[in-house]
């Protein structure tokens, strides 16, 4: 492990995309501006135009043009990073899935931002929630800084197991935020990620090939079959490239899932980005009067690492799981959902309730933070509650 | 951990002034945040922008509810409930007016210490227009001793560089020191 | 030909080795067949242009190219070439396919 002084940025969360976009110098950006990731793109564009980087920067007319540049010159074997938000990923739709499925390993600086209607532009993840099942990597990170390291991480995972990733910043809330951002050297950012090894290329005239032929009952099933093998053994890319770029470099970003005094909990909280921030702050509250509560940081929610968190979970009598969307189901939302039946094949199952919070941008004070562990409590010491709660809306 | 919150209008710079006053504490090795409350931008318009400051990294997410320091960069917005919110006798206020801080306090009720800068004023004679910004981040350096002025003064400098032209930069730090030397209430 | 399985194809949906058409021999699914007449072609390659399959085969004849029959192994019988050849030429005829 190197001990080295790390460069501390003052940078916003859109800064510190951008500027980890600059050091990678991918072949081809293709973007379209959307409120709050515009700046990402505007200040690449910059880059772009004083001469600071190699890109080829293509101005499309939407985000599902920005969407199938980048799917093209993935093809061709490109290093390509976009970046967007909300109603833009919202009109990727189609194009995703078609990225993933031809295994090309874009990048995307997401900033999650609420989808309309009504008209909003402050942060949810219904967005990315919504193209959950997109075949896409998703991490979802904390504050600028964990976003900064991750775009760049993203591309040796995206290029190591031929799926593309998604890195994702809180609307706002951490995209708008100016905070210490401990960056790398660009040559230690260029020699990480290194040279991409495409799986093939459209434009290798010596070796042509076709991509994206009709594909019908004879063997759609089976490519699809090799793309959810391909998710599932991205969980040791992932694992390899977050450890070793730690050990590299000095820092001990977690891999999958954080814990924050679970070690002896008896309840605990599962929060993902900026709100888990504030959560540790609550779980400090409470731990100071002698509450055993702790916090699991849900990281990675593609591939889902349902196996540690039935782990984690297993000797905890409540959980209370934070999702910033609700999959108007009428059962909660998706974190909820997926970590309720990531427990079922316990022996003993905790009690567990959700608590979708923040919806459009609302503020998650720290009186909410604390009402959640306290209402966990009240679940853990078994009072009857609804299995699912809506803080800091007005009735 | 000290919180600062910042008002004023569309145009004034409170959003600018927080980030350039993040960035400055950071090089005096603090972890910082910095970020605006995001509305409808409008000219004219109320704005908010926040700070937090600590000498650990700071891991909460939210607008900041009682605020150690208040900058108000147009006094017009005294008469909101929103300047006040939060605030008790150990917030500190920091008012662009010329007027005498006491005579402040009096007339809007504030629950804090008052100081008073004429940041509009020297903002008009030195850069020629109502920027009062730069100058009102001279007075809040004088009030809260967080760093050391001349190190602070090199961070804005540098950072203001990048941006503007020499003449600019020049205008921006002759208004901070001016307001740090002229800031009325200690 | 045995499909193959989801380990034993390349990853990331696409095919190696294009153009995979000649593998396919669409012969058989011809009903009725064109007959082409070489005493009556004036080589005019009206055949040549409609056919949807390349199936009209040409010759190099002294620099020149002709038409020099019909490739069975694509042919399927559509009868585009019989319709367009001029009625004051009528080369290619169609003839009922058995056996």
């Amino acid at each position: 492990m190197t001990e080295k002084e790390r460069t501390k940025m003052a940078l916003t969360g859109n800064e510190a995309f951008a500027y980890a976009m600059k050091q990678i110098n991918p072949d081809v950006v293709a973007a379209y501006p959307i409120t709050p990731a515009t700046e990402i793109v505007q200040i690449f564009a910059k880059y772009v135009s004083d001469g600071e980087v190699d890109t080829e920067f293509v101005a499309v007319e939407s985000e599902h043009s920005a969407m199938s540049a980048c799917i093209g010159a993935s093809a061709s074997g490109a290093r390509v990073i976009t970046g967007t938000s909300s109603q833009g990923l919202a009109l990727m739709h189609e194009m995703l899935y078609i990225a993933s499925a031809l295994r090309l390993p874009i990048v995307l600086a997401e900033v999650n931002r609420a989808l309309s209607a009504p008209i909003n532009i402050h942060c949810d993840h219904s967005d990315t929630m919504g193209s959950r099942d997109a075949g896409w990597i998703q991490i979802y990170c904390e504050n600028a800084n964990e976003g900064y390291h991750t775009l760049i991480q993203a591309v040796r995972i995206a290029e190591t197991v031929n799926l593309p990733v998604m890195a994702t910043l809180d609307g706002f809330i951490i995209s708008h935020e100016m905070e210490v951002v401990e960056s790398l050297d660009t040559q230690e950012v260029r020699e990480f990620i290194g040279k991409r090894k495409p799986l093939y290329s459209v434009l290798d005239v010596e070796k042509p090939i076709m991509v994206g032929p009709l594909d019908l009952t004879d063997y759609y099933f089976e490519h699809k079959r090799q793309q959810i093998e391909a998710m599932k053994k991205s969980k040791a890319v992932i694992k390899e490239v977050i450890e070793e770029y730690n050990t590299k470099f000095g820092f001990d970003f977690p891999v999958f899932i954080e814990t924050y005094r679970m070690e002896d909990a008896e309840y605990a909280i599962l929060a993902m980005s900026s709100a888990a921030g504030t959560m540790k702050e609550a779980v400090d509250i409470r731990r100071s009067i002698g509450e055993k509560v702790g916090l699991v940081r849900l990281k990675v929610f593609r591939p889902f690492p349902f196996e540690l968190l039935t782990e984690v979970f297993k000797n905890v009598k409540a959980i209370g799981v934070m999702d910033r969307s609700d999959s108007v189901n009428s059962m909660g939302g998706p974190v909820f959902n997926e970590v309720r039946s990531s427990l079922y094949e316990l022996e003993t199952r905790p009690r567990i309730m959700n608590f979708v919070f923040g919806l459009g941008g609302r503020d998650f004070p720290m009186e909410d933070a604390l009402h959640i562990i306290d209402r966990v409590k009240e679940l853990k010491d078994g009072k009857k509650l609804d299995f699912v709660e809506y803080v800091g809306v007005r009735e | 951990m000290v919180e600062i919150r910042w008002h004023g209008r569309g145009g004034l710079g409170a959003k600018t002034a927080a980030l350039l006053f993040g960035e400055a504490m950071m090089h005096s090795g603090m972890y910082i945040q910095a970020f605006p409350e995001y509305g409808p931008e409008r000219r004219g318009a109320p704005v908010t922008a926040y700070n937090r400051i600590d000498d650990k990294p700071i891991r909460v997410h939210f607008a900041i509810q009682k605020p150690n320091a208040v900058c108000v960069l147009d006094a017009t917005l005294l008469s909101t409930d929103a300047v006040r919110e939060g605030c008790d006798e150990s917030t500190v206020f920091i008012i662009n007016s010329s007027f005498d801080p006491l005579a402040i306090k009096k007339k809007f009720d504030l629950p804090g210490k008052v100081y008073t800068v004429d940041a509009s004023g020297i903002s008009e004679e030195v850069l020629g227009r109502n920027l009062p910004n730069t100058p009102m981040l001279g007075a809040l350096m004088k009030v809260v001793h967080l760093m050391d002025f001349e190190t602070f003064i090199e961070a804005v400098e540098a950072r203001l560089r990048i941006k503007y032209k020499p003449e600019v930069v020049e205008g921006n730090i002759k208004a901070i020191r001016r307001a740090y030397q002229e800031v009325k209430g200690l | 030909m045995k499909k193959k399985g989801w380990k034993e194809l390349p990853e990331g949906c696409f095919i190696p080795g294009v153009p995979t058409s000649q593998d396919l021999k669409t012969g058989s699914w011809r009903t009725s067949k064109p007959v082409w007449d070489p005493n009556k072609c004036t080589s005019c390659f009206l055949c040549w242009v409609y056919c949807p399959d390349n199936a009209i085969i040409l010759k190099d004849v002294g620099g020149d190219p002709k038409v020099s029959g019909i490739n069975y192994d694509y042919c399927k019988g559509c009868g585009i070439c019989a319709d367009v050849c001029p009625p004051k030429v009528k080369a290619i005829h169609m003839e009922r396919e058995e056996l």
